[in-house]
């Protein structure tokens, strides 16, 4: 194995790895702790339904049972309800009715999770089944179930309103506009589906009043805050512990039921409870994702200038509104639906509504609904090029945002920082030989019968990541900043700890090279912490794409500072001005020295041991060599790429293949660009597999189809191709560094890709439409004309 | 996912099996490969309340291919083996084709063909080869062993008719008596999904007529299809175009599939009858050139 180890930045195996594959990372269901009880969740079989009766007694006189609770116990509390990331609120254990199939009942507390399980079938619930609001374009329906009769005064199914942009000036263009496409664009609930699903250890010490919560959290500081808030327990003795996470993908930002059963089995046994959900818990009742019902138009001139891009919305909810958004935000960030191009004017309105399903809607990429926005605007450009049979590239290029547009206000109010797009997709036509590609789809189609259907699609997205401003973004009024703390220690090693925490993106690997490169460190003598609220600093967590842009520029700055006092100190040590020391890392460790001079000064780390040392240090200077930050971003980063997918479909049984996929990035500067690369892999891979295969659907009754594996379907390497990757750069200009987040980039960009390369291979055929999931049924249909959405 | 209790034996003879199985008087379950029992039982939706593990039971994983041509598969064969098989697949392509294509390589180290045959999973692949090459099960029991026809095997979704005390030790797929070919394809919306449909064709030939046909489908049906109106448009034909569009037609007509989220009803038999032209097709176009 080669691999450079550079000063920072660069390509080098990503440090945690070293347990990982050994098998020793730590994850929440591997903790053992004496005496500790196992927590069971039995939950609603069915979608809607009032609760007549539960009889735990059976239970309760099961031999290893501890305790059973029911959520008329946790009333008693105060705690059958808590609120959700979106100001609504959940039920924690059902208390009148159950919502959605798969909610949390009851839970039992046992000895061992085998007699856990076996005490729940020992209690009897008797439902009074009531008909459910399955389908989410009747919610409205004035003769619809009432969902949220917990909410006084509720009426209806109706969640919220949200607009955004002008709708006067959008009307006036789709009026005289030359062109117009209109279609409805379903982009279906899909699940995250992590490989470790969510669990969670309590521990409450009745002497001390303090709990303590290991918890699969993709934001420790948030959830202790909601935690205490919530459950009453001061917030100084609520330590929450993310240990190893195995996937969050945004499944672990909410905070759910299972945590909270697990705190209140912990309090009430005074043991410590172990909850860990299984497959199909996690599949049926933890957070989706996407669930939009979209109606979008684009207004274009004969030439081929779009002048406006419309849509309204109608967003599936579920049960209790659990989506995490920022509190502006309750569409999340769809309002980048404008994508990439200059136009004249645009409007979306929303509707989100409830239904008897799963609450949630945030998920990898949770994107804040940016995946939805760019699927929207990228099949309605494909759509408006078939419409005016114009190459979809070239209409693409022709209605890009120019790069001296930048910093480009967009329509709906977004400020973009920094883009190059003609150049992006320039290198993704070369690698992908366009011309070449669409010669070949040429002669097959010539050929005929029995080829194999070729397409080939495009996409290009801009994204908004990290996070936020603090003027504009909070999650129930905790501003998006996220902290750093560094300490140099006196040996020239350092310690950062970080508010972010890592779900498998390699943060221990790339924050240490962020240090290591302001500092000229090995990113081998910088060890991150994180995950732990009892020994990092507040922050608000890894979702969004928002770890490199908010805590990365943290501990750039930390890592800045910390060099500022260096120099200080080193010129207090060479007895010379501050500003006659230069800084270099040029001789393999960083290191001042007296300007003009090379060799004539000290390292970093003699500067650290002199900090922490005996022996002077300049005037106002104090001992050590620490810095701390809370990183406010004064804008998000707004990483883009350019996506092609080339697709065959067997003509006889309407198989899809994705033959190629070619995926230029740029997210700005790379700290390490395997790990980024390794981004961009993952987000293909689940970008295909939301295209082609996956999909949480219900039945009529509001029974969960996608409850297993088996059932609902991710992508293995053996549907995927090798992948084509390339790099451009435009740096950030708010950022330190020039860092763009990149996580969700290839989620957001490549749904778009697959689909349109299916219609465009679908084009003999007429299918001018057709929603995802592109099964090989669905995809047939279509060729028979019959294209329907998925619900 | 964890099951509900249960005890577990795991006994040295054929014998102790089928007293086991006995006294467990229905509740007693057996364990070969465990692809499909134990996923089950982790689901609780099957709790037996005792496991015969028959994995150290002696000469049950034996895979023999007579004189005759005659395939005997033990009951602890297990899809990877059966997969590497070279000289069954000379004598029967159709298993060489299936054997890949069973779930996943992890599935296919445990799981066995005689264990599938009795899950009777109304979208398994081998009760389609089976059925296909008119093979039959052996089961033994308190009075003895029994040869069940597979037709007669497989009563329903997840039912066979064995006796709660009876054990199946092997299935056998007679000998040919002319030339062999045939294929399986199967439809999956992704590598190691069930089927959504799937077809297998054994086929005999002697010069270019067909002696002997035997067509099949999996996932249509709440059991294997055996389209035997299929086969009956072969039979003492040649493979030509009108012969395999017949056949592909009343296999079409035999399948009975339902919409579910893997496709709609049309769309299986149309599945259905692509495989079916495409393996005859493939057959034909081989024997031309042999020719």
């Amino acid at each position: 194995m080669t691999t450079t180890t550079p000063m920072g930045h660069g390509r080098m195996l990503r440090k945690e790895d070293r347990r990982f594959v050994r098998g020793r990372g730590r994850y929440v269901d591997d903790l053992q702790l004496p005496g500790m009880l196992h927590l069971a969740v039995l939950r609603s079989p069915v979608a809607h339904a009032r609760i007549v009766s539960i009889d735990t007694l059976a239970a309760e006189a099961h031999p290893k049972v501890k305790a059973v609770v029911t959520g008329a116990m946790l009333a008693e509390r105060g705690l059958a309800w808590m609120p959700t990331l979106s100001g609504d609120r959940q039920a924690v254990l059902a208390t009148d009715k159950v919502r959605f199939q798969g909610q949390e009942v009851a839970f039992v507390v046992a000895e061992d999770r085998y007699s856990a399980r076996d005490a729940l079938e020992l209690i009897d619930v008797e439902y009074d089944l009531l008909e459910p609001v399955v389908d989410v374009r009747r919610a409205l329906d004035p003769d619809a179930a009432l969902i949220r009769d917990d909410v006084p005064g509720k009426t209806d199914n109706h969640c919220f309103d949200w607009e955004t942009g002008d709708a006067a000036a959008a009307e006036a263009v789709f009026a005289r506009a030359e062109v117009v496409v209109r279609q409805e664009l379903v982009f279906p609930r899909v699940h995250p589906a992590p490989m470790e699903t969510c669990g969670a250890v309590a521990d409450y010490d009745r002497i001390e009043e303090k709990l303590t919560l290991w918890s699969t959290t993709q934001a420790p500081h948030a959830h202790r805050t909601l935690l205490s808030m919530f459950a009453g327990i001061p917030e100084h003795r609520i330590r929450v512990v993310s240990p190893d996470i195995g996937g969050g993908f945004g499944n672990k930002v909410p905070v759910y039921p299972g945590y909270v059963h697990a705190i209140v089995g912990s309090i009430m046994t005074g043991r410590p409870v172990k909850w860990t959900e299984d497959r199909t818990e996690n599949l049926v009742a933890s957070g989706f994702a996407r669930d939009y019902v979209m109606q979008g138009e684009i207004a274009a001139t004969r030439e081929g200038r779009i002048l406006a891009v419309r849509s309204h919305v109608l967003a599936d909810h579920g049960a209790f509104n659990g989506t995490a958004a920022p509190r502006k935000f309750p569409g999340g960030f769809f309002g980048v639906f404008t994508g990439s191009y200059d136009i004249e004017a645009a409007y979306c309105s929303m509707t989100a509504v409830h239904t008897n399903k799963a609450p949630g809607g945030v998920a990898y990429a949770c994107s804040f609904r940016i995946a939805e926005a760019v699927y929207l605007v990228e099949r309605l450009v494909d759509m408006l090029a078939a419409e005016l049979d114009r190459d979809p590239v070239s209409l693409r290029m022709q209605n890009f945002i120019r790069p001296d547009q930048f910093p480009y206000t967009s329509r709906t109010g977004w400020v973009y920082d920094s883009g190059d797009y003609p150049r992006a997709m320039e290198l993704a036509l070369q690698i992908a030989g366009y011309d070449e590609l669409r010669a070949e789809q040429a002669e097959r189609r010539a050929r005929g019968a029995g080829e194999p259907l070729m397409g080939i699609g495009v996409s290009f997205f801009t994204e908004a990541v990290g996070a936020g401003p603090r003027k504009d973004m909070d999650m129930l009024g905790l501003g998006m900043a996220d902290g750093c703390e560094l300490r140099v220690h006196p040996t020239g090693s350092a310690v950062v700890r970080i508010s972010v925490q890592t779900q498998g993106q390699g943060h221990e690997t790339t924050f240490a090279q962020l240090i290591a490169e302001e500092l000229g460190l090995h990113p081998d003598d910088v060890d991150v912490v994180h995950g732990d609220t009892d020994s990092t600093p507040y922050g608000l967590g890894t979702y969004g794409s928002r770890s490199t842009p908010v805590s990365g520029a943290a501990a750039v700055l930390a890592a800045r500072r910390v060099r500022d006092k260096a120099q200080l100190i080193a010129a207090g040590m060479l007895e010379v001005a501050p500003d006659d020391l230069e800084w270099s890392t040029a001789q393999g460790g960083g290191r001042f020295d007296v300007r003009g001079v090379p060799g004539s000064g000290v390292t970093i780390q003699e500067v650290a041991m002199r900090a922490h040392g005996a022996g002077d240090l300049p005037d106002g200077v104090e001992g050590g060599l620490d810095a701390q930050i809370s990183y406010n971003p004064d804008n998000l980063t707004y990483p883009f790429g350019a996506y092609i997918c080339v697709v065959d479909i067997d003509p006889g049984t309407a198989v899809v293949t994705v033959r190629r996929f070619i995926a230029v990035d740029d997210c700005g500067t790379r700290i390490n660009e395997m790990i980024v690369e390794g981004q961009i892999h993952g987000g293909l891979t689940d970008g295909i597999g939301m295209a082609l295969m996956e999909f949480i659907g219900f039945d009529e009754h509001g029974n969960c189809l996608g409850g297993s594996l088996m059932d609902y379907l991710i992508p293995t390497a053996l549907e995927v191709p090798d992948w084509e990757t390339g790099t451009t750069v435009t740096p950030a200009p708010d950022h330190p560094i020039g860092a763009k987040g990149v996580g969700e980039s290839a989620t957001v960009g490549s749904p778009p890709a697959v689909v349109n390369a299916v219609i465009d291979a679908l084009a003999p055929y007429g299918v001018r439409h057709a929603d995802m999931p592109l099964t090989p049924s669905r995809v047939w249909e279509a060729m028979q004309g019959r294209a329907a959405p998925p619900f | 996912m964890y099951p509900s209790r249960f005890a577990y034996e795991a006994p040295r003879t054929l014998d102790e099996a089928i007293g086991l199985l006995h006294d467990g008087a229905g509740e007693a379950k057996v364990l070969a490969g465990g692809q499909s029992l134990v996923p089950l039982m982790k689901l609780r939706f099957a709790n037996p309340e005792l496991l015969v593990d028959i994995n150290n039971l002696p000469g049950l994983d034996r895979l023999e291919t007579l004189a005759d041509g005659t395939i005997r598969v033990g009951a602890l064969v297990r899809h990877r083996d059966l997969e590497r098989a070279g000289d069954v697949h000379r004598i029967q392509p159709v298993v060489g084709a299936a054997a890949p294509l069973i779930a996943d390589p992890i599935v296919r180290t445990r799981g066995t063909l005689v264990g599938s045959l009795c899950h009777a999973d109304p979208q398994g692949d081998w009760a389609a080869v089976v059925t296909a090459l008119r093979g039959y099960v052996v089961a033994q029991g308190p009075g003895g062993r029994r040869e069940i026809p597979i037709g007669d095997f497989v009563t329903g979704p997840f039912q066979n008719v064995l006796a709660h005390d009876e054990v199946a030790v092997e299935a056998v797929l007679p000998g040919p008596r002319h030339t062999v070919a045939g294929g399986f394809l199967k439809l999956e919306r992704r590598v190691g999904d069930f089927a959504t449909a799937g077809t297998a064709v054994a086929i005999e030939l002697d010069g270019d007529r067909v002696t002997r046909a035997g067509i099949a489908l999996t996932g249509v049906g709440s059991r294997t299809v055996d389209a035997t109106g299929a086969a009956e448009a072969l039979v003492g034909r040649a493979l030509t175009s009108e012969a395999i569009a017949a056949a592909a037609d009343a296999a079409a007509e035999a399948a009975q599939p339902t919409a579910d989220h893997r496709g709609s009803a049309a769309y299986k038999k149309h599945v259905i009858h692509t495989f079916v032209t495409r393996i005859l097709t493939r057959v034909s176009t081989t024997s031309e050139q042999a020719a």
